[in-house]
């Protein structure tokens, strides 16, 4: 439950994944600070993404993180701590969110696969990219889920090489008051 | 706006505008230009001190003393990474610091240039919040964001790093009025309280029939008006109260509510008192591990109100029945208006049940000693200060290890604000150059570092500093030739080995204060305590009394590590039962 140094009463709760969208300042060292709050206190980031939302000078990140109901309300309040954060919001309450992730997948295709590899993604609507070296790399948008069964499927048919920019996520219930 | 100053001038323009008094620094390259500054001009006093780490603890001191914010300036490299310390344990303590460090020019920053670190970089985890400035016009309006954040909400230390082209640079000096500070980044702080969580926990107080008190330091963070309103409503109640080593002075130790500090080295009463209360209304305190004991066996039947400004706080490591967040003077009133207008009583009968538990607890008087002729007991050494100072405004400030403990437990505070001691971080060092800002502070009072003979060489060379600016502070060592805490664990749990924990070759204390033109006591016998002490509180100079000590005493009473509020320690001849030692061997 906790990070205390003493053995705490049996864990009842269970542990889930969940999104959690922060707001910033777009100032240096906010991520630094961001990231120093999950790696100082033991917290795991299992996927991060940060980018500039608008011109407003706030950048948007957002993490993918897991624990207990306590662990996150934990990090959400020791995020709000930090100075340059506007708002902290768990987007995994009660499936409220949308969110999606984008993947490019390098393919090692011969004539011998090429014609089932094709079908795979026509099936998964991976968009094949056109580049200068004529390899074959599609890039796939989606839930984490999606792209995790995708290539679970094209990798029995081809060796391929994975890019993942972990999901970033918004809410489905209403606009966030600071982005109005 | 005032045109064309050079950014050092604008830094004393902000100190000056923010009312800061005091500053105290140490030169170096990257911090000439506002020295120079400095040196042009009267209103702001600076103290010279010796090691950089002396500056941040006796702003420290300074801030805890006064209530107002303690100011540092250092040089960069060197003089940043040697306040690294004082600024984590600001940030545990939650002391408003605002730290000024020199910078390299910015056209050197990353190219490991002389004197140069990542200054930011570093201290970012143990800081409120920090900045590297980088454009002059922007210097004044930073000056003023770091003096909310450092005082606003629960407090902590900012520190505002400055390249050395910046303090030479001309530019735009804003007036604090000028700058508007986005509301977000005082993080907002919530002052009033959730109507209906005040509701909930006076109707759990009011129906409690074995309630505590337990009560910290961000009461004494709130404001003095706290800690009286605090001891209204506990006097209201007539509950018990217990104070943790942070919370002390809140509830005077004469008020006959108090039961005295609780925790690893807190009093027999308060920790049983706690262990089988039914309420815990918490108010400013945090569960610190030194505090709770062993999680599961934590106040085990209670329900558990939880008053702090810092909603992280909450639920950390103990769950909560009725969390408000708030600032306690304004939580206080709240309460005292619900219980008014509930027409709320205390338990009487259950009451004095209660109270009935309590007083056999108190029998088994767990402070007692036993002095005897000849050699001092620490504990008596402590009592006799307390006996012969209680009179005078006295603000005592302590080292880390066995003294600070028995200073917690020999010495008794009335008020708040004046026992000043490292509690979060637990630096070693601490208490002498925190003296000396508390003296600054309060020049007319007396002042009185408790310190052990390991403590007090930490920040030694600071006697220079205070014999400098002739502050009368006083150093009480209790002397016993070892870093006592350290040999007490190794006593209780490795065996008796005592590895590298006697301090050999220690100074003559009484030459070292004579050689920095100070004045050096000695007591080595009981019955030279009393005029030790009379001769160092009635001394103007800077004095080093050498209390010898009994060597091998141990603090009692004490709750292990790994064990509860219930299962402590009284003295030697108990021990702690084999599992829970076990399990707490690995804890600290």
């Amino acid at each position: 439950m906790n990070k205390s140094v003493y053995d705490s009463p049996k864990q009842v709760e269970d542990i889930n994944r969940h999104i959690l969208t922060i707001l910033v300042d777009n100032e240096p060292g906010v991520l630094a600070r961001v990231v120093g709050m999950f790696s100082g206190r033991g917290y795991n980031i299992d996927s991060l993404n940060v980018a500039e939302v608008n011109n407003q000078h706030l950048s948007r990140i957002t993490i993918v993180t897991h624990g207990t109901k306590e662990v996150i309300y934990q990090i959400q309040s020791q995020l709000m701590r930090i100075v340059p954060v506007h708002s902290v919001s768990n987007l995994d309450k009660e499936d409220s969110s949308v969110e999606a992730e984008v993947a490019l997948v390098n393919m090692f295709i011969n004539e011998k696969n090429k014609k089932e590899a094709f079908q795979i993604c026509d099936l998964y609507r991976a968009r094949k990219i056109e580049n200068e070296n004529n390899t074959v790399i599609f890039e796939i948008a989606g839930t984490s889920q999606r792209i995790d069964t995708f290539i679970k499927d094209i990798s029995k048919i081809t060796e391929i090489e994975v890019v993942r920019s972990g999901p970033v996520a918004i809410s489905s219930i209403q606009k966030n008051e600071e982005e109005k | 706006m005032t045109d064309n100053i050079t950014g050092a001038e604008i830094v004393l323009k902000s100190l000056t505008e923010q009312g800061v008094e005091v500053v105290f620094g140490y030169p170096g390259g990257a911090v000439l230009p506002i020295y120079d500054s400095l040196f042009k001009q009267n209103s702001i006093r600076h103290i010279l001190v010796r090691q950089e780490a002396g500056a941040i603890h006796a702003a420290e001191g300074y801030a805890r003393s006064s209530g107002k914010i303690g100011v540092v300036l250092v040089t960069s490299g060197p003089g940043a990474t040697n306040v690294v310390t004082g600024l984590t344990d600001s940030m545990m303590d939650s002391i408003p610091i605002v730290c000024i460090t020199g910078q390299v020019p910015q056209h050197l920053i990353g190219s490991d240039a002389f004197q140069e670190c990542d200054t930011t970089g570093i201290t970012r985890p143990c800081t409120k919040h920090n900045y590297l400035v980088k454009d002059v016009n922007k210097l004044s309006s930073v000056f003023h964001e770091a003096f909310s954040i450092a005082a606003n909400g629960r407090p902590g230390p900012v520190l505002i790093d400055i390249p050395k082209d910046i303090q030479f640079a001309k530019g735009n000096y804003q007036s604090s009025k000028e700058v508007k500070i986005d509301s977000h980044r005082l993080f907002e702080p919530k002052i009033r309280a959730n109507d209906q969580n005040i509701e909930e926990a006076t109707k759990l107080i009011a129906n409690a029939k074995k309630p505590i008190f337990y009560i910290g330091g961000g009461c004494i963070n709130s404001g003095p008006k706290a800690s009286q309103l605090v001891t209204k409503f506990v006097e209201e109640t007539k509950a018990p109260a217990t104070m943790t080593l942070m919370g002390l002075g809140v509830i005077g130790a004469k008020n006959k509510y108090s039961l005295g500090m609780l925790g690893m080295h807190g009093m027999y009463e308060a920790n049983m008192a706690m262990h089988e209360c039914d309420v815990m209304i918490n108010i400013g305190a945090r569960f610190d591990d030194r505090v709770t004991g062993r999680l599961d066996a934590f106040a085990p039947n209670s329900k558990k109100i939880h008053i702090d400004i810092d909603p992280s706080n909450i639920n950390k490591t103990i769950k909560i029945d009725v969390p408000i967040i708030g600032d306690i003077e304004s939580v206080m009133n709240q309460i005292f208006s619900s219980w008014e207008n509930n027409n709320y009583k205390s338990q009487k009968e259950d009451l004095i049940k209660w109270w009935n538990k309590i007083e056999e607890w108190k029998k088994i008087d767990c402070l007692n000693y036993d002095q005897g002729e000849g050699s001092i007991k620490p504990q008596h050494a402590i009592k006799r200060l307390y006996e012969l100072t209680k009179d005078k405004k006295t603000f005592i400030t302590t080292e880390v290890g066995q003294h600070q403990m028995w200073a917690a437990q020999y010495y008794k505070f009335e008020e708040p604000n004046r026992w000043l001691t490292s509690g979060g971080l637990g630096t070693m060092g601490y208490g002498f150059p925190a003296a000396i800002g508390a003296q600054i502070a309060n020049p007319d009072s007396l002042v009185v570092d408790i310190a052990g003979d390991a403590s007090i060489l930490m920040n030694i060379q600071e006697m220079s500093t205070a014999v400098q600016h002739r502050l009368p502070v006083k150093i009480f060592i209790l002397n016993n030739e070892y870093m006592g805490m350290v040999r007490q664990w190794q006593e209780l749990l490795h065996g008796g080995r005592y590895s590298e924990s006697y301090t050999d070759s220690l100074p003559d204390f009484v030459k070292l204060a004579e050689s920095f033109k100070a004045k050096g006591l000695r007591a080595k016998n009981v019955n030279e305590l009393d005029d030790v002490i009379l001769q160092m509180i009635s001394s103007k100079e800077t004095v080093i009394a050498d209390i010898w000590v009994d060597k091998e005493e141990n603090c009692f009473p004490m709750i292990q590590s790994g064990s509860a509020h219930n299962e402590m320690l009284l003295n030697k001849y108990q021990k702690q039962d084999e599992t829970s030692a076990e399990k707490g061997k690995v804890l600290v």
